[in-house]
């Protein structure tokens, strides 16, 4: 038998297991290598520039003002302290939107299914008009063309005498409380989360003694005391503290208003833009999810003898559910992103204040956009892995 | 005992349906179906009688469609003349005026590519596919930025408006693509090293804005490189977002894959197949035909995302028309400004998605 010997590295070559440790090694080779590269070009660019490196600069005085602060904020503060306003405006204008969002989501992706031809036309043609548009263009829509051309603070639009809209932005009452009401306010939170974990731990409990011939009155006692003291503990409490509650109304003063809650104009526009873009895509995983469930489903829990409202609530809504949450919480994610396009509108966000100003000052590009960066990822990837734990526990269990 | 659940007596059997043909079944039937729905018909339809003819007399029958500045428009309607006036502006940007027959043969070879692979009368779709793949990107090029044969050689600063946002379109997706697949075999590959870049260079794009990664590509790509290398404003822009939408690509396609049996490539395999043969010959055709709705959908967002290279100074459709609102010859237009090039946006978009869910349905 003629069997030509194959030189040694031939014979390697076509050994998968060999090839694959190969490959492997050559990227990881190049990767270290461009990596060299890059920090090696960075550094002596940085150099030339006469740039330094570290994170010193965050201890350093930022020396630029901030129109919207959570916290305590002024010049004389330094940049890590600009970090965390920006972070806190990004949080607040993306809890504010996931908030809208949903409920307008939820509202056109029901008014879509709905048997009304009108009502589901003009469901879907806000669908299609508002999610293929560029978001940016929206956001300029809202701030430069509608809130841009509002009156100025004399001529301002009221509403009841106690909201005013102007180009300054809108101003709203806003509650005064003295110690003893932020008592009854903790109180009234603490009584919510109480009913809330005992309702969840006794849920399965609860259900079961539904359907027990002497347990079933029983059970309507119980759900309505937990009702019930929701409201009455805060309620006994406000009488023995000294609760007080007065709303502080914005008052005309010179050429502004002054007190109550001033949303700034740069707030608004960002929050209708990012609420209304991202309701669009809402609406759509919404009627998905609830197509989803099939009709079979809905006959045969009318023919149980379910009624309508428990329908939707047994069987339809806990099976759309399985099927919205994932992608809502994608578009969730969606939404914290593109509420960096702040930026574009002068919205003090992480983007703009961090990744704007404070680079601009400072010229430190590479920490600055590794930090801005890094926000984001943790804020995706503690999502995603939270995602994934839902995931597993609300799968379809099958045999 | 009561039950709270279940009904109490038998459901009574319903009516006989009443006549359901005709204008005026449909409209019992769609419309006026309960009182509750009647409610909801009669309040929509007032809101649209608020809403609609004010609309139009605004826009259409008040409106000015030409003129020389804002004070030649009349003041209750729409001043469309900022639109007229400037269009050729927010088609072709700053290109020197005597080159835009360039542009124009740029715009005739996007259309005539993607009319012969859209129109499925027209037959030689591999070819179509072949020239927009691999002879579109390199003759635009050479048209539009010049240099050679005797043309001018046109910066990339000059360019602006409709022209800029259709070239990082185009040239994103045409990028986005393969790098997308190729990051998608590679985060299912058997090699560990292999698998842990990919999915981590997708993970990390797809968790930061994308404004975050132009900011990126415009401010750090210079300090990357050694610095006799310049990259023009318009190719970071670009690498900027094929770097993004690649890890969203890789998704997609990654969908597709999964969906292949595993059949497929032990079959491959037991007819002596390497990888790379049955990845291109038998895998990959198959996925990509299946995820054709999320490729559209990627694209849809790219050319939604093009928008944003305003942030590093880049002129496209948007942000042309943002700097001609700032004209004093002009000023006050920003409705009608954002609604042309909202409406431009929305044409391609919706004509995109339309399109895909056509293809879907055959």
């Amino acid at each position: 038998m003629a069997n030509k010997r194959h030189p040694m590295l031939v014979r390697l070559w076509r050994d998968p297991v060999w090839r694959a440790v190969l490959f492997q090694v050559l990227l990881i080779l190049a990767v270290v290598a461009m990596v060299a590269w890059v920090v090696n070009n960075t550094l002596s660019n940085l150099e030339h520039r006469g740039i330094s490196t570290g994170f010193d600069f965050l201890s350093q005085s930022a020396g630029f003002g901030i129109i919207q602060t959570l916290v305590e904020y002024d010049e004389s503060h330094t940049f890590g302290r600009t970090f965390l306003v920006g972070l806190l405006n990004t949080l607040l204008v993306s809890f504010l939107g996931v908030i809208f969002a949903t409920i307008l989501g939820f509202l056109i992706g029901v008014a879509r299914l709905s048997s009304n031809w009108l009502l589901s036309k003009m469901a879907s043609i806000y669908i299609e008009v508002f999610r293929n548009i560029p978001l940016l263009l929206q956001i300029f829509f809202w701030y430069f063309a509608v809130l841009g051309i509002l009156p100025n603070p004399r001529q301002s639009i009221s509403l009841f005498d106690s909201i005013f809209i102007n180009v300054r932005g809108i101003s709203l009452p806003w509650p005064e409380l003295n110690a003893g009401m932020v008592t009854v306010a903790w109180v009234f939170m603490a009584c919510l989360a109480a009913v809330l974990v005992l309702r969840f731990f006794m849920r399965s409990w609860l259900l079961k003694a539904q359907h027990q011939e002497n347990k079933g009155q029983m059970v309507l006692y119980i759900k309505a005391a937990m009702a019930s003291s929701v409201v009455l503990i805060p309620l006994v409490t406000s009488f023995l503290v000294d609760a007080q509650l007065r709303w502080e109304i914005p008052e005309l003063k010179g050429f502004n208003f002054s007190g109550g809650l001033v949303l700034i104009p740069e707030l608004a526009a960002l929050w209708f833009a990012l609420s209304i873009y991202t309701a669009a895509f809402i609406a759509e995983v919404v009627r998905s999810g609830i197509e989803s469930v099939s009709k079979g489903q809905k006959e045969a829990a009318a023919a149980l003898g379910l009624k309508p409202r428990r329908v939707l609530s047994l069987v339809v809504i806990p099976q759309a559910m399985r099927v919205i949450i994932p992608p809502l919480t994608n578009q969730y994610l969606n939404l914290i992103k593109n509420s960096s396009l702040a930026t574009a509108i002068g919205y003090p966000d992480l983007v703009s204040v961090f990744a704007g100003t404070t680079l601009n000052q400072t010229g430190q590009a590479v920490e600055v956009i590794a930090m801005t960066m890094a926000v984001y990822l943790t804020i995706s990837l503690t999502v995603s892995v939270l995602m994934n734990l839902y995931n597993r526990w609300a799968s379809l269990v099958e045999r | 005992m009561k039950s709270t659940m279940m009904e109490e007596k038998m459901i009574p059997a319903r009516e006989p349906p009443v006549n359901s043909r005709g204008v005026l079944g449909w409209m019992r039937e769609k419309l006026f179906a309960t009182p509750s729905q009647s409610l909801i018909t009669l309040t929509l339809i007032y809101g649209l009688y608020l809403i609609l003819p004010p609309l139009w007399q605004w826009a259409v029958m008040d409106a000015t469609w030409t003129g020389e500045s804002r004070s030649a428009c009349n003041v209750d309607g729409a001043c469309w003349a900022f639109v007229t006036a400037r269009l050729d502006q927010f088609i072709y940007g700053f290109y020197p005026e005597s080159e835009i027959w360039r542009v124009n043969l740029f715009f005739v070879q996007l259309v005539l590519i993607l009319g012969w692979l859209m129109i499925p009368a027209i037959p030689g779709k591999k070819l179509a596919l072949g020239l927009g793949l691999l002879v579109l990107p390199v003759t635009s090029w050479l048209v539009l930025s010049g240099g050679y044969f005797g043309l001018p050689e046109v910066e990339t600063h000059k360019w602006g408006g409709l022209m800029v946002t259709l070239v990082l379109a185009l040239y994103g997706m045409l990028a986005s693509l393969p790098v997308g697949v190729l990051l998608a075999l590679g985060r299912r590959s058997s090699m560990p090293v292999i698998r842990t870049f990919c999915t981590a260079y997708i993970e990390l794009w797809r968790g930061v804005p994308l404004i975050t990664v132009l900011f990126m590509a415009s401010v750090m790509l210079p300090l990357f490189v050694p610095e006799e290398i310049v990259f023009d404003k318009l190719v970071r822009a670009l690498i900027g977002i094929v770097m993004f939408q690649s890890a969203y690509m890789a998704e997609v396609v990654r969908g597709g894959l999964q969906a292949i049996p595993k059949g497929q490539v032990e079959a491959c395999q037991s007819l002596g197949m390497g990888y790379w043969q049955s990845m291109l010959l038998v895998v990959l055709p198959q996925a990509l035909r299946l995820v054709i709705p999320g490729i559209v959908n990627t694209f849809i967002a790219l050319f939604k995302d093009t928008s944003l290279v305003l942030v590093i100074g880049l002129f496209d459709l948007l942000s042309i028309v943002q700097a001609a609102l700032n004209d004093p010859e002009w000023l006050g237009s920003a409705v009608e400004g954002y609604l042309f090039a909202g409406f431009v946006f929305w044409l391609f978009c919706f004509g995109i998605s339309k399109y895909s869910q056509r293809l879907e349905k055959n």
